[in-house]
């Protein structure tokens, strides 16, 4: 489905900013496989998403998606095959338009607009079928600009979105760092069950431990621009919490033990 | 009497171009100069093609597209070329100015017996027709006039409000409004962008055209100050409908391009001398973006007075 090789990529370079954010990333995703991307901050795991989203083009290495060699393409010609749900809740709706509005445009994703009516009465129908199933209560207010909803409920219906037309790979980026602790824990719910009930291939980016410990069938640590732990199958299924944030504590102290990388990490992120 | 006929005619006129400026300014969040050229390119071509004897419809219609094309250059400068938006207008703006010199040969251009959109709608009657309502004598051929420009101006807001509900259109607006998301969704920002500044500018040209034609001359200086008399429209527009939805927004611009012309027509009578028309209309559109902010300053200032 997707195979990432040896791709990096340098904000800024040469000058006093310069941010090595990918320093040489191998990774291969399976169809179906639902890998969760945790790492310390700035270590590069939203560098990531972005450079697989085509956000930037990395400065070297190849990204095939689906067969294809995507490495060049621009952001809006991936997105025929990649939804995407954002940090930031305003990020993934159209403030002023309405919720079918909205919906409308995520069901063209990737596709060609043409000048057929936006909201046929058809579509109206499984638009309405579609928000209910989510089971928040926003399908009588389809007509409603997007904006006056709370980041909960944007967040919810950007994922609804992400899935309206089966994406090949769905990216999550850290998608409930911005919601309150119930918004929160709705979306992961709204997550598990899109994720199962379409199979999709997802790669999810996350802080919290418990997401991490808790979803998804593969994890990758990443520290420094680099992946450094890949755990698949049973191995994942037995990590907790705990453990992980140990492994967090070995990188800490390996920093401490290797002055140049602290005085690197001082630099970039102090 | 006259003069309320002949503004009301002259704002629904105008009306297109506080269309283009609703579509550059509000729904793609541009801020687009190029206006200030192309209105004076789209009076400059129909002038000079219906000097020319064109069929003054195919004018307008051509006066439409050499906007769409001043709008297109605005775009790529922008999106292909990276340069600052502002800037862009600016540039596309100045080099029309020497457009329009050469595409009219002269920087004034007089229609005299000339055949044109407004001609034809008034001999239809005998200038000498009267319409009696109380004590005023109103020509005919006024009211024709303004019938046929609320034809025209029902036509194209239509096919606009149309165009906006389509896949495309709800695209366009997307980009005004979250380009991150629309791009997400598979949208080149750049193309629609471009695309709807060729719209925008071709609406504004499109008024330009007509408005030559009510006035019976294309003047190289007419684009002075049509940006901010847009934007006022718009606002004024926008304050009547409190709407956000774009039905309400193209009514409300159509309706505030009326007004504002009208309350303009009403400050010229009452003394208000004409040079300084420009000054008033820039401090109005001033006083527009700051009031609702200053407003919920002092809101918040009381409020806070009124705990301590």
């Amino acid at each position: 489905m997707l195979d990432i090789e040896n791709i990096k990529k340098t904000f800024h370079a040469g000058t006093p900013n310069e941010v090595r954010a990918l320093q040489g990333v191998d990774l291969k995703i399976d169809d179906g496989s639902f890998v969760i991307v945790i790492g310390t901050n700035g270590s590069g795991k939203s560098t990531l998403l972005n450079a697989v989203a085509g956000s930037f083009i990395v400065d070297s290495g190849r990204i095939r998606l689906k067969g294809e060699d995507v490495t060049n393409w621009p952001e809006h010609r991936r997105a025929k095959y990649i939804g995407r749900v954002f940090q930031n809740p305003f990020t993934g709706t159209a403030p002023s338009l309405t919720i079918a509005e909205n919906l409308a445009l995520a069901a063209h994703r990737g596709r060609a607009r043409g000048l057929g009516w936006a909201l046929s009465p058809s579509t109206k129908t499984e638009m309405y079928e579609r928000v209910r199933s989510m089971g928040l209560g926003l399908e009588d207010r389809l007509g409603n600009a997007i904006g006056s909803l709370s980041g909960g409920q944007r967040q919810s219906l950007t994922l609804l979105m992400a899935g309206l037309i089966k994406p090949d790979l769905l990216l999550l980026d850290e998608h409930t760092a911005a919601l309150d602790p119930k918004s929160a824990d709705q979306v992961i719910r709204l997550t598990e069950e899109v994720i199962r009930r379409d199979k999709l291939t997802t790669m999810m980016v996350t802080h919290s431990m418990q997401q991490a410990a808790n979803l998804g069938d593969r994890l990758i640590m990443m520290v420094r621009g680099r992946i450094i732990h890949d755990f698949q199958g049973a191995e994942k299924r037995r990590l907790s919490p705990e453990d992980l944030l140990d492994r967090f504590e070995q990188v800490r102290r390996s920093d401490l033990l290797d002055e140049t990388a602290a005085s690197m990490l001082e630099r970039q992120y102090v | 009497m006259m003069q309320l006929i002949g503004s009301v005619s002259v704002g629904l006129i105008l009306s297109l171009l506080a269309l283009g400026v609703l579509i550059s300014f509000r729904i793609l969040a541009f801020r687009d100069l190029t206006v200030e050229g192309s209105i004076a390119l789209g009076g400059a071509v129909a002038g000079t093609l219906l000097v020319s004897g064109w069929n003054p419809w195919l004018a307008t219609f051509l006066a439409f597209l050499a906007g769409a094309c001043a709008g297109t250059v605005t775009g790529i400068l922008t999106t292909r070329l990276q340069i600052n938006g502002l800037l862009a207008g600016i540039l596309v703006m100045t080099a029309l100015y020497s457009v329009n010199l050469r595409v009219m040969n002269r920087s004034n251009l007089p229609l005299f017996k000339e055949q044109t959109v407004v001609s034809m709608a008034q001999k239809a009657v005998s200038p000498d027709l009267k319409w009696t309502i109380g004590r005023w004598d109103i020509p005919v051929q006024e009211v024709l006039v303004v019938i046929l420009v609320l034809a025209i101006i029902g036509l194209v807001s239509g096919i606009m409000y149309a165009f906006f509900k389509t896949n495309l259109g709800l695209a366009m607006r997307a980009t005004g409004d979250n380009e991150q998301m629309i791009r997400a969704l598979g949208v080149e920002v750049g193309w629609m962008l471009t695309f709807g500044l060729a719209l925008s500018n071709g609406l504004v040209a499109l008024s330009g055209a007509l408005l030559v034609q009510y006035q019976g001359y294309a003047d190289v200086q007419m684009g002075l100050g049509m940006v901010v008399w847009g934007l006022a429209s718009v606002i004024i527009g926008e304050s009547l409908v409190n709407s956000r939805q774009i039905g309400m927004l193209v009514v409300g611009t159509i309706m505030g391009s009326i007004l504002f012309r009208l309350l303009v027509a009403i400050a010229l009578r009452w003394g208000l001398n004409p040079n300084d028309l420009k000054l008033v209309t820039a401090v109005f559109v001033l006083i527009a973006l700051v009031a609702p902010n200053a407003i919920d300053v002092a809101r918040r200032k009381l409020s806070s007075l009124g705990k301590a």
